[in-house]
């Protein structure tokens, strides 16, 4: 315990815990959304193809943020508009993605010397962020928080009954493009803390477990980002004590250990009452 | 321009191991596209990106590896709920999962010596211009599988895809077939995995035959153009990659690039043969497909129920 309050002391670990919290809250929130709207696939690949942006913007010289901003978003408002068709969407999404990772193998090949860099992208350096990086993810995080706030009710009305939301008026395909650039933008974000491929970790695990174990809206958001938090604070303290073990794949054991059990035992609950009814219910 | 590069080993070699890898995929992609499984591909490469890492780093060829893992994937997907809707959370924590421990194996293997780094690009990215005759043997053994299974479940899995409900009143094992064909899948994402690496290898999984189905109706016909496609799309990679007088592009970048451009197109001539005719241009055209089961099939009855389930309009309809 002495031990990790001695660690505090260094500026780069504070500088990755706030990062790595900042992070953790957005995106456990916004992957409750995203579980709930089944775009799953959507939160693997908008940071997949984030690293095209990463790499390129690494080959120009300018900070990789700029380069991921600018290709996620740009991905986000095409997935959105292409897919409308569930089955649509995902082929489109599979072949953006890959096209995407393989513009940044070729930005990167480009580049000399870049099999680290491709890791350091494609992985994540938590320990080695910027203070002035690190006030660009808070800042950033805050705003895509702040604006699903904003977009809160009619983003859950037109989640769980996009008809009967159409129906009342609702801009729903407008909300979905809205919901995949914040989604986008935590995507580039967390990049560099978590790297491309795990950031969807952070996505996806905290609120699968919190939509089995909470059913009213609200209340599963803010599991998930309990549970967020305390896979990043956790995933940290064990690479910080460990030293060879990755970050990220600290919390990506840490996400599936808890999810496990939660999956096999919660079932029967969530077959009973379908978290569509209630929100609804809530909403109608 | 390297013309000599053309009759040299690596050339050849790279073009035997890409033609293969191309064909499996794009033959077992079909059936990718019609099931609507994209994201369960890309779960099963990322899966086997922890099974190469882990092979790279205990001395195994990453291929075998990426195997073996992926078909334990395939079963416990398999195993998992019926709907699709309900698996896309699970299949998402089993992709993390398998991310964060193909990294973990990644980063002790890489962290040896330089030469480690660039074998675990080759795992990410593909590594057609290093294939060894050795490679080739095993790619051919999967692949023979592969195809060996796909002829094996090809008609009732057809069956099965375009009328789960209808294949199970007639007692096809439709839960079966699905685990079979994750399991064909698993393997066959191996195959690509060699040939562009497991983050580009969805692109020829999904792609050519994306774009097949936009183009082509017949299960037959499709099924042909997906492989020519796939083929073409590989062959044109290697060929970018090789005679590229500026630098050589990666075959990645080539393979991936290419795909992308003939899902485009493909996707684009379909909405323009759509706004002329003005014919609805259904996406995997289920009625369509599963009376040509039928026809060619022993039963007719089974048709008369289909077409009157076509006319209600299935839920796949693509318009511009």
């Amino acid at each position: 315990m002495t031990a990790m309050l001695e660690l505090l002391r260094y500026p780069f670990i504070v500088n990755a815990l706030v990062t790595g919290s900042a992070v953790a809250v957005a995106a456990a929130a916004s992957g409750y959304f995203m579980v709930c709207r089944r775009a799953t696939f959507a939160g693997h690949a908008l940071p997949n193809i984030g690293f095209a942006g990463a790499a390129g913007a690494v080959l120009l010289g300018i900070e990789p943020v700029y380069g991921l901003f600018a290709i996620t978003v740009l991905a986000a408002v095409a997935i959105g508009l292409i897919g409308r068709d569930l089955r649509d969407r995902d082929v489109t999404v599979g072949v953006v993605m890959t096209f995407a990772l393989g513009l940044g193998f070729l930005f990167l090949a480009l580049y000399s010397g870049y099999a680290q860099r491709v890791y350091g992208i494609l992985f994540g350096s938590i320990l080695g962020i910027s203070v002035q990086a690190a006030r660009v993810t808070v800042a950033a995080a805050a705003t895509s928080i702040a604006v699903l706030g904003i977009l809160y009710r009619p983003l859950l009305f037109s989640t769980f009954d996009p008809e009967l939301a159409l129906a009342r008026g609702v801009p729903v395909s407008l909300l979905s493009v809205l919901f995949l650039v914040v989604l986008a933008i935590i995507s580039s974000l967390a990049v560099q803390v978590m790297g491309a491929l795990l950031l969807f970790t952070l996505l996806v695990g905290p609120a699968a477990t919190a939509t089995r174990l909470v059913k009213t809206p609200l209340w599963a958001i803010m599991v998930s980002v309990a549970l967020g938090l305390l896979y990043v604070w956790l995933g940290m303290a064990f690479a910080a004590v460990n030293g060879t073990i990755p970050v990220s794949f600290c919390i990506a054991s840490l996400s599936f250990i808890v999810y496990l059990p939660v999956r096999l035992f919660v079932r029967s609950e969530g077959r009973r009452r379908r978290g569509n009814t209630t929100a609804t219910g809530q909403l109608a | 321009m390297n013309l000599e590069l053309l009759a040299s080993d690596v050339f050849r070699n790279a073009m035997i191991a890409g033609t293969i890898a191309a064909a499996v995929t794009a033959l077992v992609g079909y059936f990718v596209v019609l099931r609507a499984q994209a994201f369960a591909a890309e779960s099963l490469l990322d899966v086997s990106f922890a099974g190469a890492t882990g092979a790279a780093l205990l001395g195994i060829a990453p291929i075998l590896g990426a195997a073996v893992l992926g078909l334990g994937a395939a079963l416990g997907i398999g195993a998992l709920g019926e709907k699709a809707r309900e698996r896309s959370v699970e299949i998402g924590m089993v992709v993390s999962f398998a991310l964060g421990l193909g990294i973990f194996f990644l980063s002790l293997y890489a962290r040896g010596s330089a030469s480690h780094a660039n074998a675990g690009m080759a795992i990410l990215f593909g590594s057609l211009l290093s294939v060894r005759p050795q490679d080739i043997m095993r790619l051919i053994g999967i692949s023979a599988v592969v195809l060996g299974g796909f002829a094996g479940v090809f008609r009732p899995l057809l069956f099965a895809t375009v009328d789960p409900e209808g294949a199970r009143a007639r007692g096809v094992p439709v839960r079966l077939l699905s685990t079979l064909f994750l399991l064909i899948l698993a393997l066959a994402a191996a195959a690509g995995a060699l040939a562009v690496g497991i983050l580009l290898a969805a692109a020829l999984l999904i792609a050519p035959a994306a774009a097949a189905v936009r183009l082509s109706r017949r299960p037959a016909s499709t099924l042909l153009l997906s492989l020519c496609l796939g083929i073409g799309i590989t062959w044109g990679g290697i060929l970018i990659s090789f005679l590229r007088p500026w630098r050589h592009p990666p075959v990645g970048f080539s393979v991936s690039a290419l795909a992308a451009a003939v899902y485009f197109i493909a996707v684009a001539a379909s909405r323009r043969a759509y706004a002329r005719r003005g014919k609805t241009i259904i996406i995997g055209d289920n009625a369509e497909t599963a009376q040509w089961t039928f026809k060619r099939g022993t039963s007719r009855k089974g048709s008369t129920r289909l077409s009157r389930s076509s006319a209600k309009g299935g839920p796949s309809h693509a318009g511009p």
